[in-house]
């Protein structure tokens, strides 16, 4: 069976500068795997690259064993790649509802449809509204995703990504600026809804890294220095010198 | 639980379609009416040029406020339209092909639909700026073909057609304009309800996402390139149909109907009118065309004041004329509306002196310096002013300043007393 993820000796050159140098990554299908390491280290990058919102300068990246890398977001997210943002990335002036029912209309088959009312689709209606259930936000359903609190955009977001019901589900740092509540309530959250898919997560916060990820991925200065499971990742000598600052030089 | 809420969808559901077929029926109705109540001939011009405007602001509303697409170049597909209108309209004649003439605005959003296919993918590969600026280039490319080709387009002049020799249709020759109106009353009607449906679909829907983040549509699945074509296509159609009813309501197609004139009023009327609500630019379509037939009546520099209009707009009311309504609702909700109405009564009145006061010192300047010879006397409201005399502009300054300063007092009057609506109507969970 061929990996969920798998980057083979993926590089990406702004310029002269190189972000990622060698990335080599595979992740198994089913797995909660995540991906930390000092800031700057390409974690976003690494993130962009494999959802095509930029295109590697040279090496090659397969889902589900099909290569995907050079193809255009939609085009991977059709083939069952799904991400989130570091930054809340929503449809502001649209109501919380129709944020969810957008991101469900292309895997329900409706694409560029201009002859249904998508009022009376009822697969679209019951997987948004059971999306909405999900993420505690369907009491909110009818208000602008731009006037949510900062943690409910954070949880519309992680419902955007997987309103699809992509097999893949990528998170950008999904509990960045949260409280602690918060973050307990999203991590619980974010194990429920992507129990039986993949997950790539980056993180920094570490009780939620090593809490949730079946495996855990070092990045550092665009190189995986060391991947494993949490407790050899918590014994690595390397990993604990360039993560934790504990350097020799 | 489940019961209690499949009853009240139920409840709903018959209560929904009825208010949402109700305002069509409703606007039909009036539609019907409106010309049995305001029968002179230039009533009935009015209606017709209004009707016309509505459906070609609406069309572009579907760039602007449904997709996010500013465009510059909007007039090029209802001119087009036209002149495939006007050419069909005499092949029909010429030819005795059985094409009644009720069908030809159908023939006009067919040509502004082509021409929107034909250049549209080019255009919406890139939104912002990019759009905007093809967009202009594009009117200006058609416009000035349109005088160059003039085997077309009829050169300056223009072509000219008769609508009456197209075969009639239950009788009506459409030579009368009570005929003309019910006709393009009839295609205001069928274009209004389905551009407000294609709102309701999952393309109209992705429309908007395009508009409000066309980067994160990208990973739900969807070309947001794909998205703006399919949107501009419908923009296209909807302008020639309006492009069509033109050519048949004044018989003639020429190169002004094209222009960037024509593409600024669009623009103009649907951001006066709101682009955030559907129903926005048909209140604009309205206010504009009023204001073109009435003030170019009243005044040589009329264009000056719909830029003043148009800048008050965009400073004070973004939102439009939709927006100052709308803002309202959640008041009405929470029944908190009545503490605002004094507010505005109290300050109606220092700001008609202000805009009566700018309005003078406008027509003061304007008839001091450019109609020589004409008399310099202003007619305003009936009060006759004489530009040459001092006392006209001491008049005028005495009301553009006194009405300004007290004015400003009501006006934080306003936004106190609504400061204090708002805030019961937050408390009672209508506004966020």
């Amino acid at each position: 069976m061929s990996a969920a993820i798998e980057i083979k000796d993926v590089q990406k050159r702004f310029g002269n500068v190189s972000i990622i140098r060698d990335l080599n990554l595979s992740v198994a299908k089913g797995e909660r795997h995540a991906i930390i390491g000092p800031n700057g280290a390409g974690k976003s990058t690494t993130f962009n690259l494999i959802s095509g919102y930029i295109k590697p300068s040279a090496g090659e990246i397969r889902l589900n064993g099909d290569a995907i890398s050079g193809l255009r977001p939609f085009e991977i997210n059709r083939r069952g790649l799904s991400r989130s943002f570091q930054v809340t990335n929503v449809f502001a002036r649209m109501t919380v509802l129709e944020n969810v029912r957008c991101a469900v209309l292309w895997a329900t088959g409706h694409g560029y449809a201009f002859w249904k009312n998508v009022d009376h689709l009822p697969e679209v209606k019951r997987r948004t509204d059971r999306i909405l259930d999900d993420i505690h936000l369907g009491h909110r359903r009818d208000v602008p995703a731009g006037l949510l609190t900062y943690a409910e955009q954070r949880e519309l977001e992680i419902g955007i990504t997987i309103a699809g019901g992509a097999s893949v589900i990528m998170l950008d740092e999904p509990t960045a600026g949260m409280s602690l509540a918060e973050t307990e309530r999203a991590v619980a959250l974010i194990r429920r809804l992507t129990e039986g898919r993949t997950l790539v997560i980056v993180e920094h916060d570490m009780s939620v890294v090593f809490g949730l990820a079946d495996r855990i991925s070092v990045l550092v200065y665009g190189q995986i220095i060391a991947s494993g499971t949490p407790e050899e990742i918590r014994a690595n000598r390397q990993v604990k010198e360039a993560y934790l600052g504990e350097e020799a030089h | 639980m489940t019961d209690a809420t499949a009853l009240d969808e139920l409840k709903e559901q018959p209560g929904g379609n009825l208010r949402f077929y109700g305002i069509w029926l409703i606007a039909a109705a009036a539609l019907i009416v409106l010309p049995l109540v305001f029968s002179s001939g230039s009533s009935l011009t009015s209606f017709n040029l209004i009707g016309i405007a509505i459906i070609f602001a609406l069309s572009y509303n579907i760039l602007l406020g449904q997709t996010g697409l500013l465009s510059f170049g909007h007039a090029v597909h209802y001119g087009l339209g036209g002149f495939l209108a006007v050419h069909v309209m005499n092949a029909v004649a010429n030819y005795n092909w059985p094409l009644p003439l009720p069908f030809i605005p159908l023939v006009g959003g067919v040509g502004g639909l082509a021409f929107a296919i034909l250049v549209g993918w080019v255009m919406t590969k890139r939104a912002g700026t990019v759009f905007a600026m093809i967009s202009l280039g594009i009117g200006e490319l058609v416009a000035s073909s349109s005088l160059i080709l003039r085997s077309v387009f009829g050169g300056e002049s223009g072509i000219t057609t008769d609508r009456t020799a197209l075969p009639h249709m239950f009788g009506w020759t459409f030579g009368p304009q009570r005929q003309v109106y019910y006709l393009i009353a009839f295609w205001v009607l069928v274009s209004a309800i389905a551009m407000y449906a294609l709102t309701r679909t999952p393309l109209g829907r992705i429309c908007n996402a395009v508009r409000d983040n066309p980067e994160r549509v990208e990973f739900i699945g969807y070309d947001p390139h794909v998205v703006r074509y399919f949107a501009y296509g419908f923009a296209g159609f909807f302008a020639g149909i309006a492009g069509g009813l033109t050519a048949i309501n004044f018989e003639i197609a020429n190169s002004a109907y094209l222009g960037a004139t024509q593409s600024g009023i669009v623009l103009f009327a649907a951001f006066i009118g709101g682009t955030a609500y559907f129903f926005g630019p048909i209140l604009g379509a309205i206010l504009v065309t009023y204001l073109q037939l009435g003030l170019t009546n009243i005044t040589t520099v009329w264009q000056l004041y719909f830029g003043i209009i148009f800048i008050g707009i965009v400073m004070f009311a973004p939102g439009g004329i939709a927006g100052l309504l709308m803002m309202h609702r959640p008041l009405v909700r929470a029944g908190s509306w009545p503490v605002v109405i004094p507010s505005y009564l109290l300050a109606a009145l220092p700001t008609l002196v202000f805009a009566l006061g700018i309005i003078l010192s406008i027509e003061t300047v304007a008839h001091y310096t450019a109609s020589e010879g004409e008399g310099n006397i202003i007619n305003l409201f009936g009060v006759p002013f004489d530009a040459t005399a001092p006392t006209t502009w001491a008049v005028a300054a005495l009301l553009v300043v006194g009405g300004f300063l007290i004015a400003r007092l009501t006006w934080r009057r306003v936004a106190d007393a609504w400061d204090r609506a708002a805030t019961v109507a937050r408390d009672r969970g209508y506004l966020a």
